[in-house]
């Protein structure tokens, strides 16, 4: 057991500090909370993200042929600690990076491999993920956007819902059935979808933020050239989980980086407030509070670093593997409840009062973590998961 | 970077795994938690057989020279039966506080004796106040005649009946702090004026003392290290013990985690195995979080410990934190899911859900680490 680093890693991590020094835009304040994009922020981000991309710090892990670093996630892991520390600004094509370009290289033709990871991790073209139906969520293979075959073409007619980013986004991850003669799960076929194609509307949702950060999207007569299926007509299930499966390993990364950015936030957030004329981290229920966060985020590191380490040696990963996202959730959401707390009556005001602090952006946090533990998949569909592919508990 | 466990290691679990399934059995724990003993001769030689007696101590007294690591994997599996005996008083107290206090002469006759199984020993720390801070140590240490004289009450002091010799922690002066002006020697527990009391407790699996010193006199050599400067190799070895206690703590997790989704695959309610139920399903999935974040805790701190790091005290408070808690819910969760079964005698959950219990107030409980934690991140 070693946790240090060779000296090539620790000169990699040098790299990237200073790098980071320099290049983190001047006009970006880092917020205490655990930020997501908003809207006013795409364009900042969108030039952010192609910064990275220049000095070669995005898609670390993918192969150099398609744009990627060639590296381990070894240096993954040592980019977003740097990034964390350097409270840098979040990666805008957060569910290309995440899911597409993993999955477009797993699943892929020479030619989509080609085409699609480098504009991803460019943030030239932004991807959202059209898996969830207003009758399919949680159930995903019950889906019923239909795509039928029509010559060398598929044409699309359905609805998505949820669908973050879809607003912005240049092309979609869908999910859609085309045979609906065969079980469920057999039936359905992945798409790369332009979103630019004629018959695609997308009709942005407003959230309890009061944002629009996920749409609902329509598609009619929508026709996909076949050659936009990726992994094979019918297979759409085996590669749909696949991005599931990167969704947690290196989403989960980027997570636990948010996560150590809000923290040091709210210690922060904590020094300043006062109850009763002490600091509220002088308080000592709060120390309590705030020291088991701090124990759960550190364990987050520690845990992924023994699911990289079974990476590493060419194994499977084990249930530290999957146990990470509800850990995250857990986590997450009681951090933003304790920022709550510690605001106390402040919490109420919201951005454009004066009086709010940090200009309001704990309250938006707070009501934005609500998501988390259904976003991705819901908590209790996690918690089947577990029980029955980790625990090997029977199925209902 | 590889944070995980050697070819080596993975050995040592399963030969550890193996020998306590043979030896450690539910019936020899039962038989020895009835007793005071505690532990049989046989076992002990056995143990000192396998060299686990010595693990962590220098070859050159008779150890293995293996570190906390490795220590981790054989104290899992000796969790995972709820181990009787004085095996973690004998070489994590008494034997680490030999090792990191102790003169030349004290560490080649004590550690040699423990490593060889032909002594025991323990450390009497806390007292009735039950603190674990400097300020707790009461118990006097008074110069007089070139050797020293104790006096005081010690309380939960773990094996003491058992001990050949007892690290006592007492104040030879008062200091600036509470810190300052304490000292650690090595008593033979046949001083006179020493008196053990063996004390009923709810975890029978580990026995706890009362240990009274009444104008006990001990010679000048008995001093271990510097006089009035014991606390921080005292808090040294508390650490590693505590690191230790959490390795053992997560194997017993681990343990009632696999008893209790064997029992849902079999158990049948409403024509059905109740691992089908999701009240079953989801508990389950809760408890194998917290054992995995246990696990991951544990894991670092006793890296931290073997590479002597800095964090070492963080790392062992934050893993004694979370440890903690998440013993004390997976025992829980394993009686709850068991149903009436699991609240018999008979069945072995009650084991671990009393010993998750005594290990929690064991150098600290949740409470009091995360305070610590709170200091060590300057909060
Ligand atoms: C902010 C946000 C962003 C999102 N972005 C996207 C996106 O970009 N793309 C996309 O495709 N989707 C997205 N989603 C959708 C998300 O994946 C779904 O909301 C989620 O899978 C749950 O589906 P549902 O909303 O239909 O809830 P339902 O499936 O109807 O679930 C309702 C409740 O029932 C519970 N439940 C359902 N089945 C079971 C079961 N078998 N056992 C126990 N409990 C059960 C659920 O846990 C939940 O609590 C987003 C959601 C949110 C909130
Ligand atoms: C101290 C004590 C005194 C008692 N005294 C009496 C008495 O005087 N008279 C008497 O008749 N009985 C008595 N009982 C028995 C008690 O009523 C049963 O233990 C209880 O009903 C549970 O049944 P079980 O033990 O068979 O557990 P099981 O039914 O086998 O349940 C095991 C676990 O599975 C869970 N489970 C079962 N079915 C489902 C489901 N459909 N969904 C979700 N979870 C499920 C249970 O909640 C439990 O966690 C006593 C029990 C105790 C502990």
């Amino acid at each position: 057991m070693d946790l240090s680093l060779t000296p090539e890693q620790e000169a990699f991590r040098a790299t990237v500090r200073t790098w980071l020094k320099t290049n983190i835009p001047r006009e970006w304040t880092p917020m205490g909370s655990a930020e997501i994009p908003r809207a006013e922020q795409y364009e900042l981000l969108r030039r952010w993200q192609r910064t990275l991309f220049d000095a070669g710090f995005i898609g670390l892990t993918w192969p150099k042929e398609y744009g990627g670093g060639g590296l381990t996630f070894l240096e993954e892991m040592v980019l977003q600690q740097e990034m964390a520390l350097a409270k840098a600004p979040p990666i805008l094509n957060v569910l290309g990076v995440g899911m597409t370009g993993p999955t477009v290289i797993n699943w892929g033709t020479e030619e989509q491999k080609k085409r699609y990871p480098p504009k991803i991790l460019s943030c030239e073209e932004i991807w959202c993920q059209g898996y969830s139906e207003p009758n399919a969520g949680s159930d995903l293979a019950s889906l019923q956007t239909r795509a039928v075959k029509d010559g060398e073409h598929w044409v699309v007619n359905g609805q998505k819902v949820w669908t973050s980013f879809a607003h912005v986004a240049d092309y979609m991850m869908l999910l859609a059935r085309t045979d609906p003669s065969v079980p469920k799960h057999k039936g359905i076929t992945y798409f790369l979808l332009d979103m630019k194609l004629p018959g695609v509307t997308v009709k942005p949702l407003r959230q309890i933020t009061g944002e629009a950060e996920f749409n609902e999207v329509f598609f009619d007569n929508v026709r996909v050239h076949e050659s936009e299926v990726l992994g094979g007509v019918n297979n759409g299930w085996a590669v749909g989980l696949t991005t599931l499966m990167y969704e947690r390993l290196t989403l989960g990364f980027g997570l636990q980086m948010r996560l150590r950015i809000a923290l040091d936030g709210l210690i922060d957030l904590a020094r300043q407030m006062e109850k009763s004329g002490r600091a509220l981290t002088k308080e000592p229920v709060m120390r309590q509070k705030l020291a088991q966060i701090w124990i759960e985020t550190e364990c987050l590191k520690y845990t992924g670093a023994r699911a990289i380490t079974k990476l590493l040696r060419g194994e499977m990963p084990g249930p530290e593997a999957s146990t990470g996202k509800m850990a995250w959730v857990d986590t997450h959401q009681r951090l933003q409840e304790l920022a709550m707390e510690i605001e106390g009556p402040y919490s109420q005001l919201w951005k454009g009062s004066e009086w709010a602090i940090e200009g309001g952006v704990w309250p938006q946090s707070f009501l934005r973590s609500r998501a988390n533990s259904i976003e991705g998949g819901t908590t209790e569909i996690q918690k089947n998961i577990i029980a029955e592919r980790l625990l090997g508990l029977p199925k209902d | 970077m590889d944070f995980g466990f050697s070819q080596e290691q993975e050995l040592l679990r399963s030969t550890a795994r193996k020998f306590l399934e043979n030896e450690c059995t539910s019936a020899f724990v039962r038989a020895r938690m009835e007793e005071p003993a505690g532990v049989t001769d046989e076992f002990w030689s056995k143990l000192a057989e396998q060299g686990w007696l010595g693990l962590v101590y220098g070859e050159e007294y008779g150890g293995s020279g293996l570190g906390f690591v490795d220590l981790t994997v054989l104290m899992e599996e000796m969790g995972r039966v709820v181990m009787p005996g004085p095996f973690f008083a004998t070489t994590l107290l008494g034997g680490l506080a030999i090792r990191e206090a102790g003169s030349a002469a004290q560490k080649k006759e004590w550690l040699t004796r423990i490593a060889s199984g032909r002594a025991k020993t323990t450390l009497a720390w806390t007292e009735p106040s039950a603190r674990w801070d400097a300020a707790g140590v009461t118990c006097k240490a008074r110069e007089s005649k070139g050797g020293f004289v104790l006096n005081g009450t010690k309380l939960f002091v773990l094996d003491a009946h058992l001990a050949d010799a007892l690290v006592v922690v007492a104040r030879t002066s008062e200091g600036p702090t509470p810190e300052d002006g304490t000292s650690l020697f090595l008593v033979p527990k046949a001083t006179s004026g020493v008196n053990v009391k063996l004390l009923p407790t709810m975890d029978q699996t580990r026995k706890l003392c009362e240990v009274t010193f009444k104008d006990a006199t001990v010679p000048a050599d008995a001093l271990m290290g510097a006089k009035g400067a014991a606390w921080p190799t005292l808090t040294r070895v508390v650490e590693r013990a505590t690191v230790a206690l959490c390795a053992e703590m997560c194997g017993g997790a681990q343990r009632v985690l696999d008893m209790t989704t064997e029992y849902a695959k079999i158990r049948i309610a409403f024509g059905k195995p109740i691992g089908t139920y999701q009240g079953v399903k989801h508990r389950a999935a809760d408890m194998l979080v917290d054992v995995e974040n246990a696990k991951s805790l544990t894991y670092y701190a006793a890296w931290a410990v073997d590479e002597n790091a800095p964090e070492a005290a963080l790392a062992a408070s934050m893993a004694k934190a979370y440890v903690t808690d998440a013993y004390r819910k997976a025992a829980g969760a394993g009686i709850q899911l068991h149903g009436g079964i699991g609240f018999t005698w008979e069945h072995d959950l009650h084991l671990y859900f009393k010993r998750a219990k005594s290990s929690e107030f064991t150098f600290g409980d949740a409470t009091y680490h995360r305070e610590r934690v709170a200091q060590l991140i300057s909060l």
